[in-house]
């Protein structure tokens, strides 16, 4: 259990330092990392509560990261298109 | 039944939106067809809902904990029909509003995208799927604000998605603390395990936080009028109309199902506290604005407040009913109203070219149909009767009155004083004086556009003359307060 404990502290922490990565920075780069540090804070979470004590994990949580995971790759990808338009109008 | 309608209603523009991306050119029969397959699809679910009660379905015999489940009740239905009959008339005002332009290219998949994922948002009742409706919703949202590519826009846009992204973060965070707590993401289970541990009170702030700052709650608005205001006019009517009552539909939701009885009343108040700044604050900036769509949107801020106020008046006892039926009233009305209003001020910016309101009234006057419209929509945002915004304010202020909640009175009244401000700041353009000054080169505005806007406001009335079929419909499985 001990494991699993650190493995959401650790999520929780990412969230928060992606957080403020977004909050603080100014560059468009930084602030799309901040968002996909976020993310994966959230999905080391969600892993976290696959752990079957011993027993077979559950697969749901590992469906939820994979679509998780899409959604962050395409909002991504958006963010970036979008920050180059922004850069070409300048 | 209930599966085929039900069906229909994400399927339709589904399928329309593929078509439309592989086959720009045939654009908008395609749209009209399936926001009609919407319409027609909630309609049959209203029926089966008259007929048989709630229904839960199961999709592909996979029910929960492992598979999906839909939810149909009179509150799934009524929002529903909101997409569909504010989605008709947009529809028909954006086929002339993008014609040929490069901008409807995207303009109609992206549109029908957002309708699939506002139809699959009102019939989900899962906390995961409703991660993927909201990023959907949001992600084709800000794509379509960055349609006119301006400056303006694009910076809005980014702004919109980078604040929708992080409330969808915060709510997919709240998500995985239910699931690491109870292993099961279906609501309709959910309600019957959870118990107000510390987990949960977390696990639904988080959530709360993310699904304020999509509906744009007040301070939590920033991002709305830059990016409803600067949006083509079809889209602001899309984004102020529907896309903020996703956000707020899942609130309510959880509001029933998940939130235990023990919250303390202190929540509650402060919610309905941020709700009456959105009303004062929303409507200040409204008077204040110097560009028609920037008052609108501004507008929205103020009338997204009234919905907030349904939580301080939710626990009042036998007045709760009341203050449910106000608030999901609230929105349906607002969906037609504000609709309206941005394509009637859309019709107003294109004959002009600009949409400075100084220097409108020569082109109001030239658009007697559609500053109709922007009048009729406005009795109803102001609550007037008879319209469906005075049936919506009746039921919220009678539900504050019965509870005794006077503050909330005054708050309600003095909201639709200042909105009678913005709006008559509007409407006493149709009546100023031109003076001697040569008339403006206007640009030729469709009849079909000018309709479009009043069709819209029509049914905002109509909301109001004719309010019992839908009250029935909506109270039909309404969780029973009090």
């Amino acid at each position: 259990m001990m494991v699993a404990d650190l493995y959401a502290l650790v999520g929780v922490v990412l969230f928060v330092m992606g957080l403020s990565a977004l909050i603080l920075r100014s560059r468009d780069l930084q602030r799309i990392l901040g968002l996909n540090i976020m993310g994966t804070g959230v999905f080391m979470l969600l892993v976290t509560s696959a752990h079957g004590d011993g027993q077979a994990a559950d697969p749901v949580p590992h469906a939820m990261v994979l679509t998780g995971i899409v959604v962050a790759v395409s909002a991504t990808a958006f963010a970036l298109a979008l920050s180059l338009a922004r850069e070409r109008h300048k | 039944m209930t599966l085929w309608w039900s069906t229909l209603c994400v399927a339709a523009p589904l399928l329309a939106s593929v078509l439309l991306f592989l086959r720009p050119k045939r654009t908008a029969g395609i749209a009209l067809v399936a926001v009609t397959l919407v319409l027609i699809g909630a309609l049959g679910l209203a029926v089966v809902l008259h007929d048989s009660g709630p229904q839960f379905i199961a999709i592909g015999g996979w029910g929960a904990p492992l598979g999906i489940g839909w939810r149909i009740d009179g509150l799934t239905v009524t929002m529903l029909l909101m997409a569909g009959i504010v989605g008709w008339p947009v529809t028909i005002y954006a086929l002339d509003y993008f014609g040929g332009a490069a901008g409807g290219r995207h303009f109609w998949p992206l549109w029908m995208l957002l309708l699939t994922a506002l139809c699959a948002l009102f019939l989900s009742n899962d906390l995961f799927n409703w991660y993927v409706t909201l990023e959907l919703l949001g992600l084709s949202a800000v794509a379509l604000v960055t349609l006119s590519g301006k400056q303006a826009a694009l910076d809005a846009a980014q702004r919109y998605l980078y604040t929708g992204l992080v409330g969808s973060l915060f709510y997919l965070l709240g998500v995985a603390l239910i699931y690491n707590a109870y292993g099961v993401l279906d609501l309709a289970v959910l309600r019957e395990v959870t118990e107000p541990t510390l987990a949960v009170w977390v696990a639904l702030g988080l959530m709360a936080v993310g699904l304020l700052v999509k509906s744009a709650l007040f301070p939590l608005h920033f991002w709305l009028p830059a990016a409803h205001g600067s949006a083509p006019a079809p889209v602001s009517a899309i984004l102020s109309a529907l896309v903020v009552k996703g956000a707020f539909y899942i609130l309510l939701r959880l509001w029933f199902d998940l939130v235990p009885a023990a919250l303390p009343g202190a929540v509650s108040v402060i919610l309905g506290a941020l709700g009456a700044g959105a009303i004062i604050w929303g409507s200040l900036q409204a008077i204040r604005a110097t560009r028609l769509k920037m008052l609108v949107a501004y507008s929205t801020v103020a009338q997204l407040g009234y919905l907030a106020l349904f939580f301080p008046l939710s626990g009042a006892g036998e007045w709760g009913n009341a203050a449910l039926t106000g608030v999901v009233y609230f929105m349906v009305a607002h969906a037609c109203a504000k609709g309206a209003m941005f394509l009637a001020a859309g019709n107003l910016q294109r004959a002009a070219g600009h949409d400075n309101l100084v220097s409108l009234a020569p082109t109001a006057q030239a658009l007697p149909v559609s500053m109709f419209a922007f009048a009729i929509a406005g009795v109803s945002i102001m609550g007037l009767p008879p319209s469906g915004g005075f049936i919506a304010k009746w039921s919220l202020l009678s539900a504050a009155i019965g509870s005794g909640g006077w503050i909330w009175v005054v708050v309600m009244i003095a909201g639709g004083l200042l909105s009678a401000g913005y709006i008559f700041r509007v409407l006493s353009l149709s009546f100023s004086e031109s003076g001697a000054e040569p008339k403006p080169e206007l640009a030729p505005v469709a009849k079909s556009s000018e309709w479009a806007s009043l069709l819209l406001a029509s049914i905002a009335l109509l909301l109001g003359l004719n309010a019992l079929p839908v009250l029935d419909l909506l109270s039909i499985g309404l969780p029973r307060i009090g």
